[in-house]
């Protein structure tokens, strides 16, 4: 789960790391009103979940409450890459002398955590390890003291003073279950502070019983996704005009891309049922996928494991008569393993009007795609 | 033969007395596999009834390894507290420990491995959240479902459950030799290159089946194990084509960050390895069927 800047910026506070005096707003008067209160010049920031948005123009230099007032005000519902702004962060703006890159995150090769750093901060780190990768030191890293921190800023060129914070951040990495920590940059401003000037920070959703008040993954921003998320299903939106639901993760992952591939708009969506696909589920999941504006078919993907086929297909029947009417796109139903034919069995008994059943996946994403391009 | 775990394989299951750990006892149980018993502190010295097999209950892994002689441990542990018995497993010294638990905090993952590494090593760890270990016929140490596939001549590798079961699906009437779900999370104790390595020194295995997914670079490191170390074809499949940069796709590791992980990258890097890889799980199956047939 990715936290918004103002999110992480809080974060760091909490334990300790020096961050800019600041206030988040959704309004063009709440800015003045954050100006006003910081005193002396700020930054107007929009708060979104992407890179690149200084070149979009989402961050702005204001020397007076009036001049922050008119930023948020530019600011405020720009579309950034997609996202829209609904808060911007105002804080002050620093006199910067230095700027630095540092950043803890997952090392998945070593299975271990890395540490980043560079005296080249303020840039695209990508194409720092890209273009010039001797100055970007990483360093595998399984726990942290002032001494390592020492030397891990002197390797990378970072002043000595930063260690403290550096210290600080894997606080931050270790108690908040974080897997990324990243402040691009980290400046030391002229009169020799070290600050934490924007902060990037993804929360790991696995850990979220140990933090309470925290919420299990970030509110989604599109609202087939909240919706989704309330009924507890694992869903992302997609671009395309099929429905695709199936259980386990990777046989959905792999269902999109025969979809994909089968030609025409593509998969609407990802929904992973899980192992254990009740009828309640697929009626949920169904039911999320139906309500979605751009989907014209569905491709019911499943492979019975655990649960065996013909328990899939009482689900399907069962959702269907839940739904009645709501249900209006065509079904098609791909079964395969265990207890097959009494899956396929159920299916044409219960002769449904919206369900073809295909044997193979391949032929199943097929039929969709072009039952999708009939309904478009 | 067969990787990892075979018919001497005598297995206990931390988490028994749950009901994902009991339901799945019973599976494995029917499944042929040995299992000698249960752990779980506050139940040690009962007995549990699996459809006529009565097993005990024991305090703790070394207990159990001490009076039964088990060598792997299958883990139905909740998120929680699956760190400290990962690692009272391997303070225990067993042979292999199967994490199947989901949702495990990625920093609790961390440690565990890091404690097996400088306890030397000697605890193989597969997962966590994966669906196991299975060489059919003979042991299923997990909850990969016993009836899709015979003894036989195909190893299977892969971060995802159900793919796993669709290609030994697929490839039914070559048998599995064994099957092994590595797991999805963005940290995992055994990699594909630890199940290419046994495959390849695995007498029974012919052809193996690598299924990757997308994050990471677990795939490209693999690509280049084969084409160093693995004279024995192998056929590949990566799924998340279409996935979004920075969207999970269900399994907590697969997420494309940036320009990295992206499956085209693993596809591109499978091929110049020599590894034929699938468009579909159904290709794929067709690809290795071609191999093993011609």
């Amino acid at each position: 789960m990715d936290l918004f800047e103002h999110e992480a910026r809080d974060l760091f506070a909490r334990h300790g790391v020096p961050v800019p005096p600041g206030e988040v707003t959704s309004t063009a008067a709440g800015a003045f009103a954050a100006a006003v209160a910081i005193g002396g010049p700020v930054v107007v920031k929009a708060q979104v979940k992407t890179g690149g948005r200084g070149k979009a123009g989402g961050v702005k230099l204001a020397g007076t409450p009036a001049e922050a007032r008119d930023a948020a005000e530019a600011v405020l519902g720009m579309d950034i890459k997609g996202h829209t702004v609904h808060t911007v962060l105002v804080t002050a703006a620093s006199t910067i002398a230095d700027e630095y890159y540092f950043s803890f995150l997952l090392d998945r090769a070593n299975r271990t955590f890395l540490a980043m750093a560079s005296a080249e901060g303020g840039m695209d780190i990508e194409e720092v390890a890209a273009t010039r990768p001797a100055a970007l030191v990483r360093r595998p890293v399984r726990d942290m003291d002032l001494a390592l921190a020492r030397d891990i800023a002197q390797e990378a060129g970072l002043p000595a003073a930063s260690a403290e914070v550096i210290v600080k951040l894997w606080d931050v990495f270790v108690r908040e279950d974080c897997t990324l920590v990243e402040v691009n940059p980290l400046v030391r401003t002229e009169s020799g502070e070290i600050i934490a000037l924007d902060g990037k920070v993804t929360l790991d959703g696995s850990a979220a019983f140990r933090h309470s008040g925290r919420p299990i993954g970030a509110t989604a921003d599109d609202p087939l996704e909240r919706a989704a998320q309330a009924k507890g299903l694992n869903y992302v939106k997609l671009t395309g005009d099929v429905g695709v639901i199936g259980n386990g993760a990777g046989l959905v992952m792999s269902t999109l891309d025969v979809v994909a591939q089968a030609g025409g708009a593509g998969p609407a969506n990802f929904l992973d049922i899980g192992g254990g696909a009740s009828a309640q589920v697929m009626a949920d999941g169904l039911e999320i996928i139906l309500g979605d504006q751009d989907v014209r078919s569905v491709f019911v993907n499943v492979f019975g494991g655990i649960t065996a086929c013909d328990a899939v297909a009482n689900g399907i029947v069962q959702a269907l008569d839940m739904l009645g009417d709501r249900a209006t796109k065509p079904l098609v139903v791909r079964l395969d393993g265990n207890n097959v034919k009494q899956g396929r069995q159920i299916l044409a008994e219960a002769g449904h009007p919206l369900v073809t059943m295909v044997e193979t996946m391949d032929d199943a994403a097929g039929t969709a795609a072009r039952l999708a391009a009939r309904g478009a | 033969m067969a990787i990892f775990i075979d018919e001497g394989s005598r297995v206990v299951v931390q988490g028994m007395t749950g009901s994902e750990g009991g339901k799945h006892t019973a599976r494995m149980l029917r499944a042929g596999t040995n299992i000698v018993g249960g752990v779980n502190a506050r139940k040690a010295g009962q007995r549990m009834d699996f459809d006529g097999t009565s097993l005990p209950v024991f305090g703790t892994v070394a207990e159990a390894m001490f009076q039964t002689g088990a060598d792997v441990s299958v883990l139905f542990v909740p998120p929680a507290f699956a760190r400290d018995a990962v690692i009272e497993a391997v303070d225990a010294r067993i042979g292999l420990a199967v994490v199947i638990t989901e949702g495990i905090p990625v920093h609790d993952t961390a440690a565990f491995w890091a404690h097996a590494a400088e306890s030397g090593g000697q605890t193989r760890i597969i997962g966590p959240n994966c669906p196991g270990v299975i060489s059919p016929g003979k042991c299923n140490a997990g909850i990969i479902p016993a009836d899709i596939t015979k003894p036989g001549r195909v190893g299977v590798v892969s971060k995802s459950g159900t793919l796993t079961y669709q290609l030994m699906h697929e490839l039914r009437d070559f048998g599995c030799s064994t099957a092994v779900g590595i797991g999805g999370d963005p940290i995992v104790g055994t990699t594909h290159i630890d199940a290419l390595r046994a495959f390849q020194d695995d007498p029974e295995t012919e052809l193996i089946v690598m299924i990757g997914e997308i994050g990471g670079d677990a795939e490209e490191r693999a690509a280049a194990f084969v084409r160093e170390h693995v004279t024995k074809p192998v056929v590949g499949y990566v799924a998340g084509f279409t996935a979004p940069e920075g969207k999970t796709m269900g399994h907590a590791g697969a997420i494309v960050s940036g320009s990295s992980g992206t499956a085209e990258a693993k596809k591109i890097a499978l091929e110049a390895a020599g590894i034929a890889v699938g468009r579909t799980p159904g290709e794929t199956a067709r690809l290795a069927r071609d191999l093993l047939t011609g």
